[in-house]
């Protein structure tokens, strides 16, 4: 992985702070030209991997770059999956049952899942593939090297302790689409010690770490010694702490911490993401 | 340990399942759905013990308490069956269907001194808890008017009926939906007394209303606006906010932002003119995180109520009692 991943929350308006802003950055990014203008941004300053949930949008992103073979011959696409709100608002008026019913392809349930029938482990894992492989159509062509699944899902299998699903993920992806898996979560250490646990050596996990604490459940103390003792390809997302940390010292604080492999994170301007760029240099440098 | 059952593993139940199932302090001995696919995804990968029939797993697993996530016209004749059996109760949100059948079991609550409390997760919230100690330490000077808000895309197009699109069993924008932020007034402000000239527009839906307005007057004899629509895709996601307005100034809020003018004296920490602050500054860190430091703060502070660690003084039975009435003078008084 890259050292710099470039993410996509400033192009679907999701700011963790501030309605506002997030109202002017769906306003800013409202024709998909804007955010091509914005990776390309991001590609001259020598980021080459775009981090992006499967928002129905970023199909068009794709399009776009699959038809610029030559121009995004070395780009990257890390798809975080699913874009969860989609199924979220399913599951509301659907009920989970239905919400499967409506989103897994083809005639998996009508098939199946006829009345009273006992239910296999196969036939949870087939869902779970059968749903990757929709979330992972509209990358197809596209070097996809590792693929993500969002927090809220993973998160999710972390609290009811389907750790297996997490696992048989993990297998998929790979022998599927020759990707690895990474794990977006909320709650690093408790996630590592799950995947440790289902045989699972060294994962790429990508998580909130910042100066001030924000989203690092069981407080930032336990991250650092997890980051310091023991074996994770780490991610480091929302390092400015939601905005709560001005950028050089969140950079700084990320950058001297031990055995994180890549720093993820989303500007909408040009002069950002280069401030963010050069700030992780400088402080990379200093090691 | 606190040994605690979930009955209903739909949207709210199966996340309160992997909150609980985290929480280091919970032992969860049941999980009661009637999905038969949900069951024995539970039971074969978390581990769960589950039942379709709710008493039997009440008289099998001898929990201390129970969560109840189930459609709401199921949560009167539930709630008052598990009352008489004395296990502390976490319901969801909104209590009743009426506010005859939630003042019964406030008082039966009572009666049986147990821990009752139910998911308005909002006050779990720290823009709006600070929202709230501004408003009780008087630095707005007198208020004179307020406007709730709460906007989301829930129903953007017609679409097959649920019991969401029930108004017999609780569905509709005003009780699913606005029911969060009338929630909100009463607690930070006073309860509503009465409801006037409220506007029930129905938008895509046939059967319930999709938005809600209305003029509000709490028990202080404060008055203000209430504007909620479900209908609104301009808002990625449910947005609620509280606008407070004073002789010394103004608070506008919402779950991330918390926005403050001052004209003069302001607090600790506040300056003259607007001051900023974020839910970043205002949150404190949980010790899981599924989909909002909100619910599972919720629920810890239910797990401790049940513990005897803390009160049981949030979202009791008998606020969300007040919530349900406010709801029906807003039906009452629709023209």
């Amino acid at each position: 992985m890259e050292r710099i991943l470039f993410g996509d929350n400033q192009f679907f308006a999701v700011n963790h702070i501030s309605d506002e802003k997030s109202r002017a950055q769906s306003i800013k990014f409202r024709e998909d030209a804007a955010i091509i203008k914005t990776l390309d941004d991001a590609r001259s300053l020598g980021i080459n991997t775009f981090m992006c949930t499967t928002h129905e949008r970023i199909g068009n992103i794709c399009d776009v770059i699959r038809s610029q073979p030559e121009k995004y011959k070395d780009f990257k696409i890390f798809p975080c999956m699913p874009y969860a709100h989609k199924y979220a608002n399913a599951v509301t008026e659907l009920g989970i049952a239905g919400t499967l019913k409506q989103y897994v392809p083809g005639n998996f349930f009508g098939s199946m899942f006829k009345g009273g029938m006992a239910y296999l482990s196969k036939d949870y894992l087939s869902i779970m593939e059968l749903l990757v492989d929709s979330e992972m159509k509209m990358f197809k062509g596209i070097s996809t090297p590792v693929v993500f699944l969002q927090n809220v899902i993973t998160d999710l299998f972390l609290g009811l302790r389907a750790y297996e699903v997490l696992a048989a993920f993990q297998h998929y992806v790979k022998k599927k689409y020759d990707a690895e898996a990474g794990f977006i979560t909320m709650n690093m250490p408790k996630l590592l010690d799950a995947l440790e646990g289902e045989g699972i050596k060294n994962p790429i996990i990508c998580s909130s770490i910042n100066k001030v604490g924000f989203r690092m459940s069981g407080g930032k103390e336990i991250y650092e010694e997890t980051l310091r003792t023991r074996q994770v390809r780490a991610i480091a997302m929302q390092v400015l702490g939601g905005g709560a940390i001005a950028p050089k010292e969140a950079i700084e604080y990320v950058c001297g911490l031990p055995n994180i492999e890549s720093i993820l994170f989303g500007a909408s301007s040009k002069a950002n993401i280069q401030n963010t760029v050069e700030n992780i240099h400088l402080f990379d440098s200093k090691k | 340990m606190l040994k605690v059952a979930i009955i209903g593993a739909g949207k709210m139940g199966i996340s309160h399942l992997s909150i609980l199932g985290a929480h280091p302090d919970v032992d969860v001995v049941g999980v009661c759905d009637t999905s038969k696919m949900v069951n024995d995804f539970l039971s074969r990968y978390g581990k769960f013990n589950c039942f379709t029939d709710y008493k039997k797993m009440m008289s099998e697993t001898k929990p201390d308490a129970v969560v109840v996530a189930v459609p709401t016209k199921f949560h009167y004749s539930m709630i008052k069956d598990l009352l008489l059996s004395k296990v502390h109760i976490f319901a969801e949100k909104p209590f009743c269907l009426t506010s005859a059948q939630g003042e019964e079991l406030v008082k039966l609550a009572k009666q049986q001194g147990i821990v009752n409390q139910i998911g308005y997760h909002n006050k779990f919230i720290g823009t709006f808890s600070e929202v709230k100690r501004l408003v009780n330490s008087g630095v707005l000077g007198k208020i004179y008017h307020f406007v709730a808000e709460s906007y989301g895309p829930v129903v953007i197009r017609a679409k097959q009926d649920t019991w969401r699109s029930d108004p017999s069993e609780g569905g509709g924008c005003l009780m699913d939906y606005a029911s969060h932020v009338i929630d909100l007034v009463n607690d930070i402000l006073a309860p509503v007394a009465s409801a006037k000239s409220s506007l029930l527009k129905k938008i895509y839906s046939t059967n319930v209303e999709d938005a809600v307005y209305s003029t509000l007057e709490l028990e202080n004899k404060l008055t203000g606006l209430l504007s909620v629509n479900w209908s609104d895709e301009t808002h990625r996601k449910m947005t609620t906010s509280i606008t407070i307005v004073g002789t010394n100034g103004k608070i506008e809020s919402d779950a991330n932002e918390l926005k403050v003018y001052l004209k003069e004296n302001p607090p600790e920490g506040y300056t003259k003119g607007w001051t900023v602050k974020y839910i970043t500054d205002l949150t404190e860190e949980v010790d899981f995180y599924l989909r909002g430091e909100e619910y599972s703060a919720q629920l810890d502070y239910f797990v401790k109520a049940a513990m005897g660690k803390v009160p049981n003084t949030i979202n009791t039975f008998e606020s969300a009692w007040k919530t349900d009435r406010a709801i029906e003078m807003i039906k009452t008084s629709a023209i």
